[in-house]
C-alpha cells in the first residue's frame, strides 16, 4: 500500500490533484481511495487531500498519517507548521517553489524536490493555473509510480469537456514538471 | 462497468438509472454534490424528471411526499440539520406508507456547529418507521440504493428506505465502483406502478385522522410490516446477487466470525478500518471478528443474536449517542441479546468519531485493548484530557 498526502489551501485544487492521481492509478488496475479533509469550511484555510493506493480495494478510512509521498501545493503552509510530520523515512516530497519561503530540509533518506510549478505555469499560460499539473508531472518522475502516459490519460479524461486547448496546456505542464525533475536528477 | 468515481457522483449516477419522476432537495454539506449532479442531469435531459427547487428541507420532503402520494417514484437527499428540519415530514412519509428513497450523508448535529461525519443525524429519526440501511463502501452505496427502491416499492412493504453513507468519508471519497448499466437496472427495477395513489377517478384519503379507536392498530400494522422487512431485505439482496453477480449481504455481514471470541459490532464505513485491524490482530493469534449491521431498522435481532451466540465478548462501536443513556447500537444490541434466549456475551459500548474525530487503526486497537477488562456501557474513546482539565 502507498499513501500520498497533499497539503494545500481550500480552493487550490488539491481534490482535483488527488482525483487525477487516483484515476491514473486506477488506469493501471490499482485500487485508489482519494479523499479530502477540510480543517475549516472556508476558502484559503489549510486542508489536506489524501490518496491511498493498493492492489486490492482499500478498506482503511482514516486520514493519512505516515505518507510515502508528500505534495505541498502551497509552500506558505510550511511556515510554522511541520508538513513533514509522520513522513515515511524513505519518502519523497514535492514542494511547489514559492519566492521568499524557505523549504525545510527533510531527514535521512527522505528526498525533496522543489519544483517551480507556479513559474512553469506562468511561462505556459501567463498565469498560475497549471501549478498542480506541473507537480503531478514531477511526481511521476520523482517516484516512478506513474508514467507520463497514465497521467496524460487522466488529464484528458478530466478536462476533455473543457476543450482540446485546456487538455493540451495541462499535458504540456505535466511534461515540463516531469522534465524538471528528470533534469535535476542528472 | 468499473469507474473511479466520487461517492456523491456515484449516488447521482445510480439514482438516474432508477429513473425517479420527481427529485427535490435542499443543498447541505456534505450532501451537496449529489443534488448538484442530479439537477445537472435533469437540466441536460439525461434524467427525465421534475427537479423542484425549494426553500428548505421541510419543503423538499413535502414535495417528494406529494409526488409519492401521486404514485411517482421520487428521490431526495439530505444531512444533519437538514434531516432534522425534515423530521416532521419523515414520520408522515412512513405513516402514509410512501415508498420514498432518501440518501442521508451522515453528519454531526449542532451545537456546536460541525460539518464533519458521525451518525447522530439518522438517530434523530430512528423511530420514524423507515427502513434504514448503512453503507460501508461506495460500491455498497450504489448497490443499496438500487435495493432500496426494490424493497420500498414491494407491495408487501410500501415503506420508505433511507440509505446512510458517511459524510466526506464516502460522499467525498473517490474509489473504484462497478456501476450497473441502464439495461441491468431496468431489468432489476421495473417502472413503479401502484393503485395506492391520489387519483381523482378513484378518490382516496391519505394521512387522515385516526382517533384512539384506530391509531393503535395502524401503528401495529406498520410495526408488523417492518418486522416482515427482515425477510424482504435479504430476499431482495439474493435477487440482487443473482442479477448483478456481486456479493451483497442484506441484514448483517460477519467478518472472520468463525472461532471468534471477541467481536466488534459497528455500522458504516468504519467497518472497513475494523476489518484491517481484525486481520492484523488475527495474525497475532487473537480470535477476533467483526459483525457489520447493514440494516439498522428494522433491527435484525435474531440474526445478530445467532451470529454472536458463541462469542465471549462484544465491543459495540457507536458513532452517535443517546445523551444521558448509551450509544444507540449498544442499546439495540443488548436488548436483542437479552431477549434472544441465547447465552449472553459480555457487551461493552464505546463512543468514537463524533463530529469527524478521525477513527484510526490505533483507536480501534484501543477499543480492543479495553476488552477483557472492566465492562463499560458508554465509554468515550480518544478524549483529549488537556481540553477537559476545567471540566470537573
Amino acid at each position: 500500500m502507498k499513501e500520498i498526502r497533499i497539503h494545500a489551501r481550500a480552493g487550490q485544487g488539491a481534490i482535483t490533484t488527488a482525483s487525477l492521481l487516483g484515476y491514473a492509478y486506477f488506469l493501471k488496475g490499482q485500487y485508489p481511495y482519494a479523499f479530502p479533509h477540510f480543517g475549516a469550511a472556508r476558502m484559503g484555510a489549510p486542508m489536506n487531500a489524501f490518496v491511498r493506493i493498493d492492489e486490492k480495494p482499500v478498506r482503511l478510512r482514516s486520514q493519512v498519517y505516515n505518507p510515502d509521498y508528500l505534495l505541498i501545493v502551497d509552500a506558505t503552509l510550511m511556515r510554522g507548521f511541520d508538513c513533514y510530520v509522520g513522513f515515511n523515512d524513505d519518502g519523497i516530497a514535492i514542494v511547489n517553489e514559492r519566492e521568499g519561503i524557505e523549504i525545510p530540509k527533510p531527514k535521512g533518506h527522505q528526498k525533496l524536490y522543489i519544483v517551480p510549478g507556479n513559474k512553469i505555469s506562468t511561462e505556459i499560460i501567463g498565469k498560475n493555473l497549471l501549478g498542480n499539473t506541473v507537480l503531478l508531472g514531477a511526481y511521476a518522475a520523482a517516484t516512478g509510480q506513474l508514467s507520463l502516459e497514465d497521467l496524460n490519460t487522466a488529464i484528458r479524461h478530466r478536462f476533455e469537456e473543457k476543450g482540446e486547448k485546456i487538455v493540451n496546456l495541462n499535458i504540456e505542464a505535466l511534461k515540463k514538471g516531469y522534465e524538471f525533475v528528470k533534469n535535476s536528477k542528472n | 462497468m468499473k469507474q473511479f468515481i466520487e461517492g456523491s457522483h456515484a449516488v447521482a449516477e445510480i439514482i438516474k438509472r432508477c429513473k425517479p419522476g420527481v427529485v427535490s432537495a435542499y443543498p447541505i454539506t456534505p450532501q451537496t454534490h449529489i443534488v448538484e449532479d442530479l439537477a445537472q442531469m435533469v437540466a441536460s435531459k439525461e434524467l427525465n424528471a421534475q427537479c423542484v427547487n425549494v426553500e428548505s428541507e421541510h419543503s423538499a420532503a413535502s414535495v417528494v411526499l406529494g409526488a409519492e402520494a401521486a404514485g411517482v417514484r421520487s428521490y431526495t437527499a439530505t444531512s444533519s440539520q437538514g434531516l432534522l428540519l425534515m423530521a416532521e415530514v419523515i414520520f408522515n412519509i412512513a405513516g402514509m406508507r410512501l415508498p420514498l428513497v432518501l440518501t442521508c450523508a451522515n453528519r454531526a448535529i449542532s451545537a456546536p456547529i460541525n460539518i464533519w461525519n458521525d451518525q447522530q443525524d439518522v438517530m434523530a429519526v430512528r423511530d420514524s418507521g423507515w427502513i434504514q440501511l448503512f453503507a460501508e463502501t461506495n460500491q455498497d452505496v450504489v448497490d443499496l440504493h438500487l435495493q432500496a427502491y426494490k424493497i420500498a416499492e414491494d407491495p408487501r412493504m410500501m415503506v420508505p428506505v433511507m440509505v446512510n453513507m458517511d459524510g466526506f468519508i464516502l460522499t467525498h471519497g473517490m474509489e473504484v465502483v462497478d456501476m450497473p448499466s441502464q439495461e441491468e437496472v431496468d431489468k432489476f427495477l421495473p417502472p413503479y406502478q401502484t393503485d395506492y395513489k391520489l387519483d381523482v377517478d378513484n378518490p382516496k384519503t391519505m394521512g387522515y385522522l385516526a382517533d384512539p379507536d384506530y391509531y393503535l392498530e395502524i401503528r401495529y400494522i406498520l410495526e408488523k410490516t417492518l418486522r416482515e422487512a427482515l425477510g424482504v431485505v435479504p430476499e431482495v439482496a439474493e435477487q440482487f446477487k443473482k442479477a448483478f453477480k456481486r456479493e451483497t449481504f442484506g441484514l448483517i455481514e460477519g467478518y472472520k466470525l468463525e472461532g471468534a471470541e471477541k467481536v466488534f459490532v459497528a455500522m458504516g464505513s468504519v467497518c472497513g478500518s475494523i476489518r484491517d485491524v481484525v486481520d492484523e490482530l488475527r495474525v497475532k493469534g487473537e480470535k477476533v471478528g467483526l459483525l457489520k449491521v447493514i440494516c439498522y431498522r428494522p433491527f435484525p435481532k435474531d440474526a445478530i443474536a445467532l451470529a454472536l451466540s458463541s462469542v465471549r465478548e462484544v465491543a459495540v462501536v457507536d458513532k452517535s449517542i443517546s445523551l444521558g443513556a448509551y450509544g444507540p447500537l449498544y442499546t439495540d444490541l443488548t436488548s436483542a441479546l437479552s431477549s434472544s434466549g441465547c447465552k449472553i456475551p459480555k457487551v461493552s459500548g464505546f463512543i468514537l468519531g463524533l463530529g469527524g474525530r478521525d477513527i484510526t487503526k490505533k483507536s480501534i486497537v484501543d477499543v480492543y485493548d479495553r476488552l477483557g477488562g472492566k465492562q463499560v456501557d458508554c465509554e468515550f474513546m480518544g478524549l483529549k484530557q488537556e481540553l477537559l482539565k476545567d471540566c470537573k
